[in-house]
């Protein structure tokens, strides 16, 4: 639920991805686009196999709108029959084939309506679909070095809020645009075809009304504003308080939070009551102007009856011509708002889809297959591309033999995991080599390093799916005997077992299991995979000291006649290292075992000694 | 839904009956409107020539018009004051029903559920209110006002109306009983989608390292396959919707006027009878024209009311979900409740003396029969397995829970007796898991109330204390520096020794530190240790710990197993006679360090 990005703080707040319903809608975020233009063009071009169904959608809108327009002219042949025949016989026949004619418009239009619908409905789904498959898509071709803290919720608000409004433009705003446009200028014409004295009549009164509406709605639009971001305040704050429950009942702040939070809830109080009101002036305000229209047309109707230019069919005509000209401003207004919305989306949406994507390798063909596992760090640099002059890692050399377990020590932040990820071109060297096997791994597809290497890392990760798909995990060709085998080694086949459904229990939220049973599930993965060499990040710093031994045990298992890389918190499970290597602030600073090390009496001596100070 | 309601200010109360009241007049405006109409067009039939009675008859329509235009801004007025003050009140209420829940009511709830009901669900109450005032009430009233008005007319023209009317809630309820259980599915389709993204944008090195994107990627279409499915059902069902719609309204007029064609011819007109007759029937015939023409305006505002009517029907649910879950919250009653004792004789002492404590909910007691005491400036250590109960103990010592059996004593007195203000003035407690607030360092340090004026002295010693001073001074303001939502902005270790220098800031009498050294290196844990040593030696020390060398110096460790104490002694004597603490021990240390 909470939805962090990267957006500066006091930008509105958006919905969270469950924020909207089947009939929800009200306003758009009222986010605007850098690059309103380029966003739809982008959109435009990425619709661009739709095109042709589109354009038949446009064509029926427009279709629709000149139907609904004829129809005032019809009414008007109908009332004038009524109005003729009222002092004598009404042509009973001519009204009954003008009602049939103006039935059949409204239906054809109905149907052309619908026919834009459900082109348009079908055309905004599959783009929707296709939009959301491409930023899966690209979540996995984009570097490791993106998905920075904070950068989950974006790309979830991504995928679902903006696709999301992306697809409402698409569904609505374009056919109605198409539809209001159609509606406005064929209104206008039919108008001035029909009496220019009353289309006049018609217009004024309906500019009037729109220049006022246009007045209130500029004047809301800082309140909706004030609404959104006074909200966005108020709904971080209950967020952090409610996260922080505890900390507020220990340290006696209940008084002053809720006076801050007291302060929050009367501005969203004001922002609310002012942006409802107003928004809600809009409304008879546009029912009243209609009124207006209509009697000025009716009055200058009249007068025009009276002089003998027009009939009365006109009048009836033109009090539906002033419904059907203001209509189209309208939506075109409100349109014009929701396009806005849209290009903002879309351009945060184009804006991940163009996003640099890691180095193409198709045309590396080099393979290593089943290696011995000797691993060389060859002068190796590095430094993030964000600040490529504070180098993280300088010039770090090693040699690690097959069959040898190294590793990483040293303080937090001193580029233990760096390490790692260059060793698994998650990040790529800014200088010098690491070889496997006397490979350099710039030169193997980084599919073909990955499969060198099996991981266990601190995070658990399981995920909602059956014990068994995530043990079995993308490895292919594993037997049941297999993955038991490995279950038992690992001390878990007993626990899965006793599961309600074994191996086949979904794995969700509400299984219980502890840190330590999803570490060994993670371990006994690594173990199915079976690579020829391993990497262990902190894989025992979440589980406590008695769960670690078991833990302990399957890891020696799993690393025994495999290269491994171990990174952990707790030296005392990697006293047996054959190569341990001391890193602090991005440099290995000691290398050696456990026992040169501490007789060399430097950083790690320190490090190992600080454990079993006395103190108090 | 009516039970929420209850929270209302009678004020408002009062405000929404005048509302009730102004919509009546409202829909009496709008209904009058195609009276005037009507009069038109019987002016417009009879010729009548005076340009005057146009502009009365106008200027009556105009009149009102404007008075329903008013007296809808009026409501809208009024609806937008009791909405935000309403949502307002709630709010508060929730929060600060929230804010004395123990940690047994927010557990039962679930932060995040808590934090959806205080926002989003109080969202969906007042627009439902706001609409409610206008739609709500104007549609039943509109509906039944309107009927009333043309039912006695024209039983034909009615017939017209009533069969646009069924036309239009069959289609509708059809279309929405269809759609309705597909709406819920589009968004379990969703969830399910954002799942996907989330599982693979959290376990990104995983998914690398098995090179399981395609997997990943499968699994998301498929997903994604089965939320277009349902997506592009639905909208295209809804596609259905506007033109139905629009072709109602529109034949619904060619109807009547066709209708009231008939009706108008079948008054004759006596060709052969008097002038008189013949007057009196064409009037006759232009006063039905002008029912015609008002009666065409009222069919569309009885449609139009349905149809409000209907999406009224169609948001109470939502509505009815959202003001269930904020009165679930609201009816739960606390269950950790203050005392009245502001003072006590002894300082800095805390016993447990045969405690007990079973989750609620849970079949088996997770702390059972615990009794230790701790003297003024002691050091008692707790160590154990995950879910040995450490944690519990120490929640049941700060009071975030109660103990379900046996007594906690504070400086003599039960702890229940004291008010929570003294309670925290006496014990300081820095949980597991760090909070930080989006505020400055010193804010955060110097947070809260505890009886005196912390200084930017004491915030400055606590930081150092606490091993923090270097890395606040390297931040750009020093203590005066941000801290973004959540800590983003500082790491886990920095973030735990900011959560330990508020405890100390605090200056309590009781220290109580839950696994606070777990994301620090061993250097600065045993600088942090020495500082609590020499600084805070009045200070009574409760500490979990997973590390022994984090606790063996303590005056006492009390060793725990599934809830119960198996060890309590100093280091050597566990070592000596507590095979559990051994064990653990041996799995960090070996035997000659630990000599």
């Amino acid at each position: 639920m909470p939805e962090r990005n990267r957006r500066p703080s006091g930008a509105p707040m958006r919905r969270g991805p469950m924020g909207r319903g089947p009939m929800g809608g009200g306003m758009g975020s009222g986010q605007k686009a850098n690059d309103m233009g380029g966003a739809i063009r982008k959109l435009v071009a990425y619709c661009r196999n739709y095109v042709v169904w589109i354009v038949l959608a446009m064509l029926f809108a427009a279709g629709g709108a000149v139907l609904t327009i004829i129809g005032p002219d019809q009414i008007s042949r109908l009332t004038d029959y009524i109005y003729d025949g009222l002092s004598s016989t009404i042509d009973m026949d001519g009204i009954r084939s003008v009602a049939l004619l103006l039935v059949g418009i409204y239906l054809t239009s109905a149907v052309l309506s619908f026919l834009q619908h459900f082109i348009m409905q079908t055309v905004t789904q599959y783009t929707s679909r296709r939009l959301r498959g491409d930023i899966d898509m690209k979540i996995n071709r984009l570097p490791l070095k993106y998905f920075t803290e904070g950068a989950i919720g974006d790309v979830l608000s991504r995928m679902t809020n903006d696709v999301d409004m992306i697809g409402q433009a698409l569904s609505n705003s374009l056919a109605t645009m198409v539809t209001s446009v159609a509606q406005f200028i064929g209104c206008l014409i039919m108008m001035y075809y029909t009496n220019w004295v009353m289309a006049t009549t018609t217009v004024v009164a309906t500019i009037v009304g729109l220049v006022l509406m246009v007045v209130i709605m500029s004047h809301s639009q800082k309140y909706f504003t004030a609404r959104q971001e006074s909200l966005g305040d108020l709904n971080g704050y209950i967020e952090e308080m409610y996260n922080g429950h505890d900390i507020i009942r220990i340290s006696n702040a209940e008084e002053e939070v809720l006076e801050k939070f007291g302060s929050l809830n009367q501005r969203v109080k004001d922002a609310n009551f002012y942006s409802q009101f107003l928004s809600g002036l809009m409304q008879p305000l546009m029912t009243f102007i209609g009124n207006v229209g209509y009697v000025a047309v009716c009055i200058v109707g009249a007068a025009l009856i009276i002089n003998g230019d027009i009939t009365f069919g006109v009048i009836t005509a033109f009090l539906i011509y002033t419904r059907l000209f203001e209509q189209p401003l309208r939506q075109i207004a409100q349109s014009m708002t929701q396009v806005q919305s849209c290009a903002a989306a879309a351009e945060r949406v184009f804006d991940f889809l163009d996003e640099e994507e890691m180095e193409d390798e198709t045309a590396k063909t080099k393979q290593i297959g089943k290696v011995n596992g000797t691993v060389e760090f060859s002068h190796v640099k590095f430094a993030y591309p964000s600040a490529p002059e504070k180098e993280i890692i300088h010039d770090f050399s090693a040699k690690v033999k097959p069959g040898q377990k190294v590793a990483i020590v040293g303080p937090t932040g001193a580029g233990k995991t760096t390490m790692v990820n260059l060793l698994m071109r998650f990040f790529e060297t800014t200088g010098g080599r690491i070889l496997i096997d006397g490979v350099p791994t710039t030169e193997l597809s980084r599919q073909n390093v990955h499969d060198q290497f099996g991981m266990v890392l601190q995070d658990t990760w399981l995920f909602e799916g059956t014990v068994r798909e995530n043990l079995v995990y993308n490895t292919e060709g594993v037997t049941e005997e297999q993955m038991i085998c490995a279950c038992k080694a690992c001390g878990i086949h007993h626990f899965i077992s006793a599961l309600p459904h074994g191996y086949d229990t979904v794995l969700s939220d509400n299984t219980a299991i502890s840190a330590g049973q999803k570490q060994l599930m993670t371990i006994a993965r690594a173990m199915i995979q079976n690579s020829p060499m391993l990497i262990l990040d902190e894989a025992t710093s979440s589980v406590d000291t008695r769960t670690e031994i078991i833990t302990q045990q399957a890891m020696d298992k799993l690393t025994s006649n495999r290269t491994s890389f171990v990174i952990a918190h707790r030296l005392s499970t990697i006293k047996n290292a054959d190569i341990i290597l001391v890193m602090r602030g991005g440099d290995i600073v000691e290398q050696g075992n456990h026992e040169e090390l501490l007789a060399k009496g430097g950083f790690y001596a320190d490090l190992y000694n600080s454990q079993f100070e006395e103190t108090a | 839904m009516i039970k929420i309601f209850r929270n209302m200010k009678s004020r408002d109360v009062w405000l929404s009956v005048l509302c009730l009241l102004l919509v009546c007049g409202q829909v009496y405006f709008d209904l009058k409107l195609p009276d005037y109409t009507a009069e038109i067009t019987v002016l417009i039939s009879s010729e009548v020539t005076e340009m005057s009675e146009y502009i009365t008859s106008g200027a009556k329509m105009l009149g009102c018009a404007l008075c329903s235009a008013l007296l809808t801004v009026v409501v809208g007025f009024f609806a937008a004051r009791i909405a935000s003050d309403f949502s307002f009140d709630v709010r508060e209420k929730l929060f600060r029903k929230v804010s004395a829940f123990g940690s047994a009511e927010i557990k039962k709830f679930s932060t995040a559920s808590l934090i959806t009901r205080t926002t989003n669900d109080i969202t969906q109450i007042q627009m439902i209110i706001a609409m409610g005032l206008q739609m709500m009430l104007r549609a039943p009233i509109m509906a039944v006002w309107a009927i009333i008005k043309i039912v006695g007319k024209s039983w034909q023209l009615s017939a017209v109306v009533a069969a646009a009317v069924a036309v239009v809630v069959v289609s509708l309820v059809v279309l929405l009983t269809v759609m309705i259980p597909k709406f819920r599915i589009v968004q379990k389709q969703i969830d399910d989608v954002n799942r996907l993204t989330e599982e693979n944008l959290s376990g990104i090195r995983v998914v690398r390292a098995f090179n399981a994107e395609k997997y990943q990627e499968n699994k998301f279409e498929k997903a994604n396959g089965s939320l277009m499915k349902t997506q592009l059902f639905t909208g295209r069902g809804m596609a259905f919707l506007s033109p139905i719609m629009m072709f109602v309204q529109s034949a619904v007029s060619v109807g009547i006027y066709y209708v009231g064609a008939v009706l108008i011819n079948d008054i004759t007109i006596p060709m052969d009878g008097t002038a008189e007759a013949m007057m009196a029937a064409v009037a006759e015939r232009g006063v039905l024209l002008g029912e015609v023409v008002s009666f065409s305006s009222y069919a569309l505002y009885v449609i139009m009311s349905f149809v409000m009517l209907l999406m009224i029907f169609m948001m109470l649910p939502r509505a009815q979900v959202s003001a269930n879950r904020i009165n679930e919250v609201l009816d739960t009653e606390v269950s950790v409740k203050e005392g009245i004792a502001n003072g006590s004789d002894e300082t800095g002492s805390i016993e447990f003396k045969d405690v007990s404590f079973r989750y609620p909910d849970a079949s088996e007691d997770c702390l059972k029969h615990i009794s230790f005491t701790a003297k003024k400036g002691e050091t008692v250590a707790f160590i154990g397995a995950t879910g040995s109960g450490k944690s519990t103990l120490v929640n049941l010592a700060s009071r975030l829970y109660d103990a379900t059996d046996g007594e906690i004593l504070i400086d003599g007195k039960e702890i229940k007796e004291y008010t929570f203000e003294t309670l925290y003035e006496k014990v300081g407690l820095v949980p597991q898991k760090a909070v930080l607030f989006a505020d400055s360092v010193k804010e955060n340090v110097s947070f809260g109330n505890c009886g005196r004026n912390v200084t930017d002295e004491d915030v400055d010693e606590a930081l150092d204390i606490a091993q923090a001073t270097d890395f606040v001074q390297a931040l750009d303001d020093g203590v005066n520096s941000r801290i973004a939502q959540g800590g983003m902005n500082v790491s886990g270790g920095q973030k735990q020794r900011l959560s330990i220098a508020r405890a100390i800031a605090r200056k309590p009498e009781i220290l109580i530190l839950d696994d606070t050294f777990s994301a620090l290196d061993y250097a600065t844990d045993k600088r942090l240790r020495k500082r609590i040593a020499t600084d805070c030696g009045d200070m009574t020390c409760l500490i979990v710990a997973q590390r022994v060398g984090t606790i063996r110096g303590a005056d006492r460790i009390v060793v725990l197993d599934e809830g119960e104490v198996v060890g309590m002694g100093t280091h050597d004597e566990l070592m000596a006679n507590c095979p559990v603490y051994k064990e653990i021990a041996l799995s960090q240390l070996s035997e000659a360090e630990l000599a």
